[in-house]
């Protein structure tokens, strides 16, 4: 197996001209300045009652569930995407990633206005729905669809790249041995991508946590069923600014929290190496 | 492709280094309104109204008529919820006038010093019900909001269209449980234009800006709530002479035809 060790590692070209260094930290204030600019801004002194609140806890609550499960939904779904995106080839491949990658770049809103024309009690499918008896608006269910829509490309991207890198060398030693398909990517593919899947299972995590736009648009607003803690804050900012920055703050905390346990420098997995020249030629 | 990325990456880049220099530089503020001082008679320059998501339609008509009283003046207009729009201009943002959609968010700006002269009432507002033009849940009065079964839109308590629609539930012994207890008065008529709802609670001249879009069903209140919604010009605008003109338009006749039209009512 030829991977590099760590002797090699040594040698890797590191050098980066200062003026990109310069660039970078601005790029890097642009982020951190106004986040330091919210934190000034936290009354600590009713911290603790703010954030404690009945409606607020409900909204805490609230969102973890759903972008639990909307990471889940994700992980399911997703992972055959990225699979059938990175690995298989057919007509129209190119048009479906870009259309699987459209919530990255629509608002969120659109992407409500979607559901709700497709999901809602009048829409395309909501009305077969709504004859079998099951009615997704105004549920929570609504919130964990309209999280799974804008997410879901964060997994399938992360993913998708991970798959490309990893390489196909040893998918094809193990199908040579007589490894049938599914075999094969449950003992080589899954543990290979590992690191890419969680990190995408984290991102979407963390997406479906922020997600305030499309959940307003079609799942509606209402404590403990469909107000997650961004619409709380949206809605607290009206008459309780204090308590909207406690909240946001908190909203921060758990995002900061989530993503510092498992989302680490996007390194290549190890056999990803073999890959290099290509990725540099591509 | 290589080239083709350069420009507008470093275009990117420009700019977010003038943002973070601007951030370090701390409050800029409001510089770059263009009224001259010792301004002629004539009125001139740009004046910038901050007025209240629900008057969109009838003062985008009134900027109009004032642009075409005063070829010299452009009416720079910013609608959004009229808290949002304290908060917007007690944290610098440059505007000439505050129309706000109640009392409550104009105390609030007069509370931070910030109201020239005291805010004038220009018109009023009440709330009414809407249901989708088929009424899938039969609704013809304010208590068949509270059958079972009956999805319910309306604002949340925090915001003036919710408050108001609280209050008006009290004082009709009325008690709704909604599905849904939406951010702004837009969201409420979203949900009832899409079939979403089989009600909702919004303001008359949301109900006259959705036209065939809903059917209105009238409260038929004794003593409706009464939304007032005060108009003032903020004290640091430079710009207080067409301020006070364009004010003294929304409050004059032609402005209160305008307003009356869209189903607002006159203070």
């Amino acid at each position: 197996m030829p991977g590099l060790g760590p002797r090699n590692r040594a040698w890797q070209y590191r050098a980066v001209p200062l003026w990109v260094y310069v660039v970078a930290a601005a790029g890097a204030l642009f982020i951190l300045v106004p986040l330091l600019g919210m934190v000034a801004k936290v009354n600590w002194a009713q911290f603790v009652p703010l954030i404690t609140s009945e409606s607020s806890l409900d909204a805490l609550l609230l969102s973890l569930k759903t972008a639990a499960a909307s990471t889940a939904l994700c992980i399911v779904f997703g992972v055959p995407l990225a699979l059938v995106l990175a690995r298989a080839q057919f007509a129209g491949q190119r048009i479906l990633r870009a259309l699987i990658l459209l919530p990255l770049v629509v608002p969120p809103v659109v992407g409500g206005l979607a559901l709700l024309y497709t999901f809602g009690r009048e829409g395309l499918l909501g009305k077969s729905l709504t004859v079998l008896g099951i009615d997704v608006a105004f549920s929570t269910t609504a919130v964990v669809m309209a999280q799974a829509f804008v997410a879901l490309p964060f997994l399938v991207l992360s993913l998708e790249g991970t798959l490309r890198t990893a390489g196909q060398k040893y998918e094809a030693v193990a199908a040579t041995l007589g490894a049938r398909p599914s075999t094969v990517l449950r003992r080589i593919t899954i543990p290979l991508v590992l690191p890419g899947l969680v990190s995408g299972a984290v991102l979407s995590f963390a997406r479906s946590l922020g997600e305030f736009g499309a959940t307003l648009t079609f799942a509606g607003s209402l404590q403990g069923v469909t107000r997650t803690l961004p619409l709380e804050i949206y809605l607290q900012r009206e008459t309780d600014p204090d308590a909207a920055v406690a909240l946001s703050f908190l909203l921060i905390a758990v995002a900061v929290v989530v993503v510092a346990l498992t989302y680490r420098t996007p390194r290549l997995p190890r056999p990803a190496a073999d890959a290099v020249p290509e990725t540099a030629a591509a | 492709m290589r080239k083709m990325f350069r420009k507008p990456a470093a275009a990117a880049a420009a700019i977010l280094v003038a943002v973070s220099l601007a951030a370090c530089g701390g409050s800029a503020g409001s510089t770059g309104i263009s009224a001259a001082p010792g301004s002629t008679p004539a009125l001139s320059g740009t004046l910038t109204v901050f007025a209240a998501a629900s008057l969109k339609p009838t003062f985008t008509e009134l900027a109009a008529t004032f642009e075409k009283e005063n070829p010299a003046v452009k009416v720079s207009l910013n609608f959004d919820g009229s808290s949002t729009l304290v908060s917007q201009i007690t944290q610098g943002a440059p505007a000439d006038v505050f129309a706000s959609a109640d009392q409550a968010n104009m105390t609030k700006l007069s509370d931070a010093k910030l109201v020239s002269g005291s805010p004038a009432i220009f018109a009023t507002n009440v709330l009414t019900i809407v249901v989708p033009p088929n009424n899938p849940a039969n609704i013809t009065t304010f208590a068949d909001l509270a059958k079972p079964g009956v999805k319910v839109v309306v604002c949340a308590a925090q915001v003036p269209c919710g408050a108001a629609a609280k209050s008006d539930e009290a004082s009709a012994g009325v008690v709704v449980k909604p599905v849904s207890e939406e951010l702004n008065v837009t969201s409420v008529l979203g949900k009832v234009t899409s079939g979403e709802a089989d009600a909702g609670l919004v303001y008359v001249t949301d109900a006259t800006t959705a036209g065939d879009k809903v059917k209105t069903v009238p409260l038929k209140l004794e003593h409706p709530t009464v939304n007032k919604y005060p108009i003032a010009a903020v004290s640091t605008s430079k710009n207080q002479e067409p301020a006070k003109a364009f004010i003294a338009l929304v409050t004059g006749p032609s402005g209160q035809k305008v307003l009356g039209d869209a189903g607002f009512g006159t203070p």
